[in-house]
């Protein structure tokens, strides 16, 4: 039963990344996104990592999937939602490569305990080796995020004073 | 046959339908006749159908009972004619929508389009799953219940999101729009109170923060009552933050184009959504089940305090003027976001100092949080809501009114 429910997850998970890359469609790609992260929190769930699972719906399917949304309108792609070429493909699949290449070493090279006791972990274990174990590159993370705010900030800034002052009329309506 | 042990080809026993008295008389009777992974199928579809059923239930009865309060706040009557005090109304509304024609409008989305009003629907109903309805009585106990709240409902948002771009229709892309803008803005600040209550009662469960509640969280932490509150009548686009589906500016928002049987899903998932918030409302901050007498009639009290929560979003409804989309963001990052993170300072200080080497905090602890915290919230909410009332009157918040964010969608082109 576990295994025909790890079947359908990967199906969504790999149908999704795949209709990401195939549709022409910037809206569809978006949704496709979201089906594959969702397939993602459904094989968490199969870990029995119902935090993770919820987590990864919350954050990649709730906030990064708006916000991939939110920017596809905001920058007009919707005027032209079908690409037709994109002449960047060979980077993007050396980059493909490189990456799951990487991953698969990771993967094959990281001793697996298949025996392991398959059990909910509990998330005040999770909060205390998160604040004093592994403190200090959590907030090297924050300190990252932040500085990536900050910085998102200032060019928004600076491009909202360009813009109100060369085509202020435009969006006034 | 041998007798069927409740982890006989389930994926995970615990937590999921453990504590359900229910579910393990269904799963007794069906075992009898049944291999055992049908007697669990049958069992947990058997609740989940009640369970469905009792939630679009409790949707129409909201329509209604929304209806006829609003008719009194406004000095009119009401629907108050099919059955006793108008209450077949809803049956009548859902037969004239089933007979109504259901149109997929001229280059239309339509598989996104169609699928809007069943994810909206499937995501309410996901997220009901884990309300304790009553002592032990909830679909899952799941322990990490309050994230799975947050989780779920987030997927209504793009759901709304697909609506607005699947349509082909102007509005409902404004109204899309506007909701994303919303959503961004309301989330953190509500993501940040229920942090407070989840930290007083120790647990994510659901069923554990109602035992915490010796004392109503809505009296230990008002401000994070007060920006809750705020923050579910945006995500349930009820006025005064209803702009994603403004009906004197953008038509109907999102659900512009939607017709026939796909409206009247919609409607049931706002509804719905409206009734399931109140539940939620009553379970983290009303003590939900827990209540004087019995613990059997705690079906009673978490009725009793859900409607309380419906009547007050009724009563905010027709209360409030609706608000400008840059008010809103200004309201939710100037104004809830400072409370929220004031309450969850002053909550997590108190939590330290009080509780015992144990970290279990008595009555009396939550007691003394409280007072401490009902006048921070009125001294907090008068500073900044004097602030925010000055921003806007000197005009820093009506500057960038001339150009809000729905400006940079599309005005012309071919969507």
């Amino acid at each position: 039963m576990q295994l025909a429910l790890f079947i359908i997850v990967a199906i969504f998970t790999i149908g999704g990344a795949l209709g990401v890359v195939a549709t022409r469609n910037v809206v569809h790609a978006a949704l496709f996104l979201l089906l594959s992260l969702l397939g993602a929190a459904g094989a968490y769930l199969l870990l029995f990592a119902e935090f993770l699972a919820l987590v990864q719906v919350l954050i990649y399917g709730g906030a990064v999937t708006i916000v991939v949304l939110f920017a596809v309108m905001l920058t007009r792609s919707s005027e032209y939602p079908r690409i037709t070429d994109n002449r960047q493909w060979p980077l993007g699949l050396i980059t493909a490569l490189v990456l799951s290449s990487v991953l698969g070493a990771a993967f094959w090279l990281t001793p697996a305990d298949a025996d392991a006791e398959r059990k909910a972990p509990v998330f005040t274990d999770l909060a205390s080796s998160l604040f004093t174990k592994w403190a200090l590159p959590f907030e090297i993370a924050s300190l990252v995020l932040l500085v990536a705010l900050i910085g998102a900030i200032i060019i928004a800034r600076q491009q909202n004073v360009v813009v109100t002052d060369d085509t202020s009329p435009e969006g006034e309506d | 046959m041998r007798p069927c042990n409740l982890t006989d080809g389930m994926i995970s026993p615990d937590g999921v339908l453990g504590g359900n008295p229910l579910f393990y008389w269904i799963y007794g009777l069906a075992a009898n006749v049944v291999p055992c992974w049908l007697a669990y199928v049958i069992a947990g579809g058997v609740i989940m159908l009640i369970l469905i059923n009792a939630v679009l239930l409790g949707a129409a009865i909201v329509s209604w009972g929304e209806r006829r309060l609003l008719g009194r706040f406004q000095n009119r009557v009401g629907p108050n004619r099919w059955g006793p005090f108008g209450a077949l109304q809803p049956i009548a509304d859902l037969a004239k929508l089933i007979t109504k024609e259901d149109i997929i409008p001229y280059g239309a989305d339509r598989l996104a389009f169609t699928a809007v009003p069943v994810i909206m629907v499937s995501s309410l109903l996901l997220a009901t799953a884990v309300i304790p309805f009553a002592k032990d009585v909830a679909l899952v106990d799941l322990n990490v219940g309050v994230l799975f709240v947050l989780a779920v409902s987030s997927l209504t948002s793009i759901a709304i999101f697909t609506a607005g771009w699947a349509s082909n229709n102007r509005y409902a892309l404004f109204g899309a729009g506007r909701a994303v803008a919303v959503l961004i803005s309301y989330e953190v600040p509500v993501v940040l109170s229920l942090l407070g209550v989840v930290i007083v009662a120790g647990s994510m469960s659901l069923g554990d923060i109602v035992v915490a509640q010796a004392v109503p969280f809505f009296l230990v932490q008002p401000l994070a009552f007060f920006v809750f509150l705020a923050g579910m009548s945006a995500e349930l686009n009820r006025t005064p933050f209803d702009v994603a589906e403004a009906e004197s500016e953008i038509i109907a928002g999102y659900h512009t184009e939607y017709s026939g049987i796909k409206f009247a899903l919609i409607q049931a998932a706002e509804f719905g959504g409206a009734l399931f918030v109140s539940g939620l409302i009553a379970t983290l901050f009303l003590a939900g089940w827990a209540g004087p007498v019995a613990d059997w009639l705690g079906w009673l009290w978490f009725l009793i305090k859900t409607f309380i929560g419906i009547f007050l979003f009724v009563w905010i409804r027709s209360t409030f003027p609706r608000l400008r989309l840059d008010q809103i963001m200004a309201v939710c990052w100037k104004f809830l976001m400072p409370l929220s993170f004031i309450n969850l300072a002053a909550v997590v200080l108190e939590v330290y100092f009080l509780r015992d080497a144990n970290g279990v905090l008595t009555t009396a602890d939550l007691w003394i949080m409280a007072a401490i915290n009902l006048v921070l919230a009125v001294v907090s909410i008068t500073f900044f809501g004097n602030l925010i009332k000055e921003k806007v009157r000197s005009g820093s918040g009506g500057a960038r009114s001339a150009n809000p964010v729905t400006s940079g969608l599309p005005t012309t082109g071919t969507m």
